[in-house]
């Protein structure tokens, strides 16, 4: 019976467990052993003899030294970093100001409006693309980065509200009372007694608003067009491509390299990470 | 103004500032946090949204604006093969991927929802996919499936399976069929954590009792699990079809909406006229395309949430 249940365990559990997490993370795997393997070892076609693909004994940083130093990999870095950021800090003032607004005040259409920000959370960026880059050029925005750092929000508004209503409505509204009482205008205890309380759902929200824009993809390719003005995803993808030729090492360590920053981000704050995912969900 | 707001200004000793006052009302504090919210959003949604209409009925170029043509660029594309053929692709590749993101998913869903040692690593390293840049993850799986560097082929000979290389992304449906592998790929992470967070809400009484009268696994998960869980696998499913349907990034790297235009989604054709070639208003019209079923799924997303708030 026991052993049974052993045996039982291994195929429903471990097992399927042990798939999963091959398949979801191997292609990180490849992405780092790529980026240290040594070109001669890199483009040995897959049938030949004596070929582990699996390992390099002879690790390098080549692909590493020639994205810093023949490409403009330092710059991208700094450019999506400090567009995530500002898109970042822009949407979580926005989203807290209307999260707040919408969940606990009472004015005419509040309804419609709540519902017409989830409805710009569900628009996706391809839909618009096209008008937005005409836009952006006629505002003269075009290949800065403030083209970015204004039109991420649009995505990012609607689900940091989203997720700071949740928040909001689990605030007591006796809390703000109390201190109303107490002589304490609207506006105070909006900023002292109820924002204070949903710091967590500020941090969510915001650790979410960080990871979507640093991934961003189609609108900084369509609206960047000078090299140094690129983020990472688009930098690697446009210039570590000659024609048809790939260069893999530096393509993959510059995947790498790009993705640490958003891991890291991502480390601190799983918890927040998860809860802002579940509550841009659920809501 | 409210009563309350009068009685607090008389409560305390100088009286505030006018500005202060006006934020008392409380119409007047909404209307102040929410003008930063609808300027953006009306500049950069709603405006490029009426935008893009006008787009699609004019022959704009880039850098040329263009006369009114009415529905011709409509009538145009719904005469091209390769949108066909996209329309088809965007379809199969939204209904084969949720299906398995959804069955995956909630397989992987049910295996984290069990205590195990290493719970909470594996969970945090099962969402890498969905947080990683997925133009730059996208990459390691174009390298993966590289035609002669391929360590897939790698693998399936070394385990016998095949005898000669497989051309990964140089066939349409092998293509399809990899661009499909990538998008599940990132999308089981989403579902997984999603749906975990749904079943953690479940109270596990209600699994034991029905285990103490007897009933089986596979009907304990029908009659109950699913049921409750039905909420939310309905929102998740919802936000992956939407994002799904508009996808762009991984069909954009993985093979350019090649090989011969064969695996081209709506967004990647519309990225091609539009601005490959600078047929703005070609390309505003195929983006427009997708709209109908957007707005579609939409609808239905948001009527079901209404019912499940009544409820």
């Amino acid at each position: 019976m026991i052993e049974g249940a052993r045996w039982r365990k291994w195929v429903f559990f471990y097992v399927p467990m042990a798939l999963f997490l091959l398949f979801l993370l191997f292609p990180f795997y490849w992405m780092v052993i790529t980026s240290v393997r040594p070109d001669g070892e890199l483009y040995r076609p897959w049938n030949s003899i004596n070929y582990n693909p699996f390992w390099t004994w002879k690790p390098t940083a080549d692909h590493v030294r020639y994205l810093f130093e023949e490409t403009l990999f330092a710059s991208w870095l700094w450019n999506t970093t400090f567009i995530a950021l500002a898109s970042t800090a822009i949407s979580l003032v926005c989203g807290v100001a209307a999260g707040y607004a919408l969940s606990r005040l009472n004015f005419p259409f509040a309804g419609s409006l709540g519902t017409a920000i989830f409805i710009t959370y569900l628009v996706p960026q391809t839909l618009l693309f096209i008008p937005l880059a005409e836009i952006i050029r006629n505002y003269r925005l075009g290949d800065t980065p403030w083209s970015l750092i204004l039109t991420y929000p649009t995505f990012l508004i609607p689900f940091c509200t989203w997720i700071m209503m949740g928040y909001f409505k689990a605030v007591p509204k006796e809390l703000e009372e109390c201190a109303r009482i107490d002589g304490a205008s609207r506006w105070q205890a909006m900023l002292y007694i109820v924002i204070p309380v949903a710091i967590p759902g500020i941090l969510s929200a915001g650790i979410f608003a960080f990871t979507l824009s640093w991934n961003e993809f189609i609108y900084a390719l369509v609206f960047l067009s000078s090299p140094e003005q690129k983020t990472v995803p688009v930098g690697v993808t446009s210039e570590l491509i000659r024609g048809d030729v790939f260069y893999w090492g530096p393509l993959m360590a510059g995947a790498l390299l790009g993705s640490i920053p958003v891991a890291i981000a991502y480390s601190f704050f799983v918890e927040h990470y998860v809860a802002g995912l579940t509550g841009s969900v659920k809501g | 103004m409210a009563i309350s707001a009068v009685s607090d200004t008389t409560l305390r000793e100088a009286p505030p500032p006018r500005r202060h006052r006006l934020l008392e009302d409380e119409r007047w504090l909404a209307f102040v946090l929410l003008v930063p919210t609808i300027v953006l959003l009306g500049m950069f949604i709603a405006y490029p949204f009426m935008r893009g209409i006008l787009l699609s009925v004019t022959s704009s170029r880039v850098g040329m604006p263009g006369d009114f043509v009415g529905l011709a660029n409509f009538y145009k594309i719904f005469n091209d093969g390769i949108f066909r053929t996209s329309v088809y692709n965007t379809f199969l590749y939204t209904g084969v991927t949720t299906v398995f993101k959804l069955g995956l998913g909630l397989w992987l869903a049910m295996l984290l929802n069990r205590n195990f040692r290493g719970k909470a690593l594996a969970r945090a390293f099962i969402l890498l996919p969905f947080i990683i840049p997925t133009v730059l993850s996208t990459f390691a799986w174009k390298w993966m499936f590289d035609p002669t560097f391929s360590v897939l082929n790698w693998l399936l000979y070394h385990l016998g399976l095949i005898t000669g290389r497989i051309n990964w992304l140089g066939d349409p449906d092998l293509a399809m069929i990899s661009i499909i592998i990538v998008n599940i790929w990132r999308g089981v992470p989403f579902f997984a954590i999603s749906l975990l967070a749904g079943l953690q809400t479940i109270s596990p009484e209600l699994n034991e009792a029905a285990a103490i009268d007897g009933a089986k696994p596979w009907q304990r998960f029908w009659h109950i699990t699913w049921p409750l869980l039905l909420p939310v696998t309905m929102v998740v499913m919802l936000f992956s079809v939407i994002q799904t349907f508009a996808d762009f990034q991984i069909v954009y790297v993985m093979t350019g909406g090649g090989p011969a235009n064969a695996t081209h989604l709506f967004a990647t054709y519309a990225y091609q006229i539009g601005i490959g070639t600078g047929l703005l208003s070609e390309g505003a019209a195929i983006s427009l395309a997708m709209f109908p079923v957007l707005f579609l799924v939409v609808i239905v997303q948001l009527l079901y949430i209404r019912r499940v708030e009544v409820r």
